[in-house]
């Protein structure tokens, strides 16, 4: 079976995004880029597949610009087999990305999609469920385990109560939430070898999608900050203060 | 055109997340239907019937609808569409589960977690986790569009909608449910709680987390969050945790115990009314958005609070 598992490139978590000063958007000129931590947790449990002996061949796909092509040496470098880079500068939305997935998957075949249940820039936990929805597959979202049993897959789901366990025909989309597994690094000789795997370059044109975008950002802002309040010197003062002055208790 | 609220509901209990989500609606629009998709649902059906502003609740039973199950929920939702413009669903793990598929079945964007309603056609969303906010204009026919309900508040009741059986769509049969395991509690949602008390790394163990955070929040009636980093040491469950890509909350009182204060879990707390951080590094980020920050040793100041409390 093949893994299809699509990866994207964002600003690394760890850094505080700026929103430009014309208000257009959030500044990302000489800022940090990573792969969607989500992502990682993706590429990681379709290696473990691998390994395990469900899977035989790991693809990964990128839909961005052409450096979007270092996000994928890095899954290269955590153990897929090859890559694939649908270039375009257009500032894609998920129905978008999920259209150009569809034609991948058309022509790849994979028995199993899986991708992070939402990117940490736009926040929109959307392109899986997209995805399986243009395929008329199934879909595990927020998923903490996966188990493949023939053709069947049973995926356990982080849903708001606690966990749901449902079972998917197969080929399925799954979509990764943090606790599916701790993701590996690539060591330095997987790097030096994965500038060895096999890239292929696309158009979001040779899937035949269209990637234009249907949301129109009028502005981008700062969030209204909060400020800083008083810090108290004892548990007297603090209930004094919510009970009296806050109102709370 | 009608606007469908797909709701959020146990079968035998409407959610008030349904009643935010409404609160979104009607400032959308003023003819709001409701659909409950479930198995036995009538009591949240009739619950629906009640809030405020619905013009007409819609009651859908079918055995793949009793744990709502993506491919069924969106295959009736589609079927509804053609007599809507707009679809809106609470942003809960079950709106976030169907509403993107049926966009996409519509083929139509959607507008994911919105926190202000500028036009009918004009939202706020937070991104990158809620350290920008931005506004987007839907430029499809049909919206669909989740809702971040901690900024929404519940739509009153006073009602008596129509409840109108409707019948199920044709089952894909993708998918089946095997079993839940939700961790049943007494106390208040972290989604609707009025106090929420939470917990972080500093806690060191589930036992610690147990013996001095719960008290605390018995005494104040709080529901029990966590930050990410304690729910992966295992102190507690994974549907505490509040942050980026847990639950957001809005409470009128939150307290933050040996939590540092990641931007990811700011993301999911800092719209809260009044936050208390408890923290014994006076450098934690927490403080620079708490209204009242004490620090020292939360396992001095923990057991006093609770006595404090009981002082009344």
């Amino acid at each position: 079976m093949k893994i299809l598992v699509p990866v994207k490139r964002v600003v690394d978590a760890n850094v505080k995004v700026r929103v430009k000063a014309d208000g257009s958007a959030v500044e990302l000129a000489n800022v940090k880029m990573a792969m969607n931590p989500f992502d990682e947790i993706a590429v990681e449990e379709a290696i473990r597949l691998k390994e395990s002996g469900k899977a035989d061949e790991i693809i990964v796909v990128s839909i961005g610009p052409q450096q979007a092509q270092e996000t994928l040496r890095t899954a290269l470098a955590m153990g897929a087999d090859r890559a694939i880079l649908v270039k375009t500068d257009e500032q894609t939305e998920p129905l978008g990305v999920a259209k150009v997935l569809k034609g991948v998957v058309d022509a790849e075949q994979p028995g199993l999609v899986i991708l992070g249940k939402q990117a940490i820039d736009d926040d929109s936990n959307q392109t899986g469920q997209m995805l399986a929805a243009l395929l008329g597959w199934a879909q595990g979202t927020f998923a903490s385990k996966v188990v493949i049993d023939g053709d069947k897959a049973k995926v356990t789901r982080e849903v708001d109560g606690g966990l749901q366990t449902v079972e998917l025909k197969m080929p399925a989309i799954v979509t990764a939430d943090l606790r599916l597994n701790q993701p590996r690094y690539a060591s330095l000789p997987n790097i030096m070898k994965a500038k060895k795997k096999q890239l292929d370059e696309k158009t979001p044109a040779d899937y035949g999608a269209d990637v234009k975008p249907r949301l129109k950002v009028i502005k981008t802002e700062e969030p209204s900050g909060r400020k800083a309040g008083v810090k108290v010197k004892s548990v007297a003062e603090l209930v004094d203060k919510l009970k009296n002055e806050a109102g709370v208790l | 055109m009608a606007i469908l609220l797909i709701a959020e509901h146990d079968n035998a209990t409407l959610s008030d997340q349904t009643a935010k989500a409404l609160s979104a609606a009607l400032q959308i629009g003023s003819d709001v239907h409701v659909l409950v998709a479930g198995k036995g649902a009538k009591p949240a059906a009739d619950a629906a019937a009640k809030l405020k502003g619905v013009s007409k609740v819609l009651l859908a039973e079918a055995d793949e609808l009793a744990e709502r199950l993506a491919e069924p929920t969106a295959a009736l939702v589609v079927s509804l569409a053609g007599g809507y413009d707009t679809i809106i669903a609470p942003a809960t793990s079950s709106g976030k589960n169907v509403a993107p598929r049926v966009a996409a079945l519509l083929g139509v964007a959607q507008v994911s977690e919105i926190i202000e309603v500028v036009s009918p056609d004009t939202f706020k969303r937070p991104i990158y986790a809620g350290n920008a906010i931005q506004t987007v204009q839907a430029t499809d026919a049909k919206k669909v569009i989740t809702v971040r309900t901690a900024s929404f508040p519940v739509a009153s009741q006073g009602n008596a909608a129509a409840v109108e059986i409707i019948s199920a769509a044709a089952d894909p049969r993708l998918s089946s449910f095997i079993e839940n395991k939700l961790s049943g509690t007494d106390r208040p949602e972290l989604t609707s709680a009025r106090i929420i008390i939470s917990g972080g790394r500093a806690l060191g163990s589930s036992e610690k987390f147990q013996e001095v955070i719960l008290p605390v929040a018995d005494k104040l009636g709080a529901a029990v969050g966590a930050s990410r980093a304690a729910v992966d040491a295992g102190y507690a469950p994974n549907d505490w945790q509040v942050g980026q890509t847990g639950k957001v909350v809005a409470p009128d009182l939150y307290i933050a115990v040996g939590i540092s204060g990641a931007i990811q879990h700011l993301a999911g707390m800092k719209d809260s009314k009044v936050i208390v951080a408890i923290n014994k590094d006076e450098e934690a980020p927490i403080f620079q958005v708490a209204d009242y920050g004490l620090v020292g040793d939360l396992f001095l100041i923990l057991p006093e609070l609770e006595k404090a409390l009981a002082g009344d």
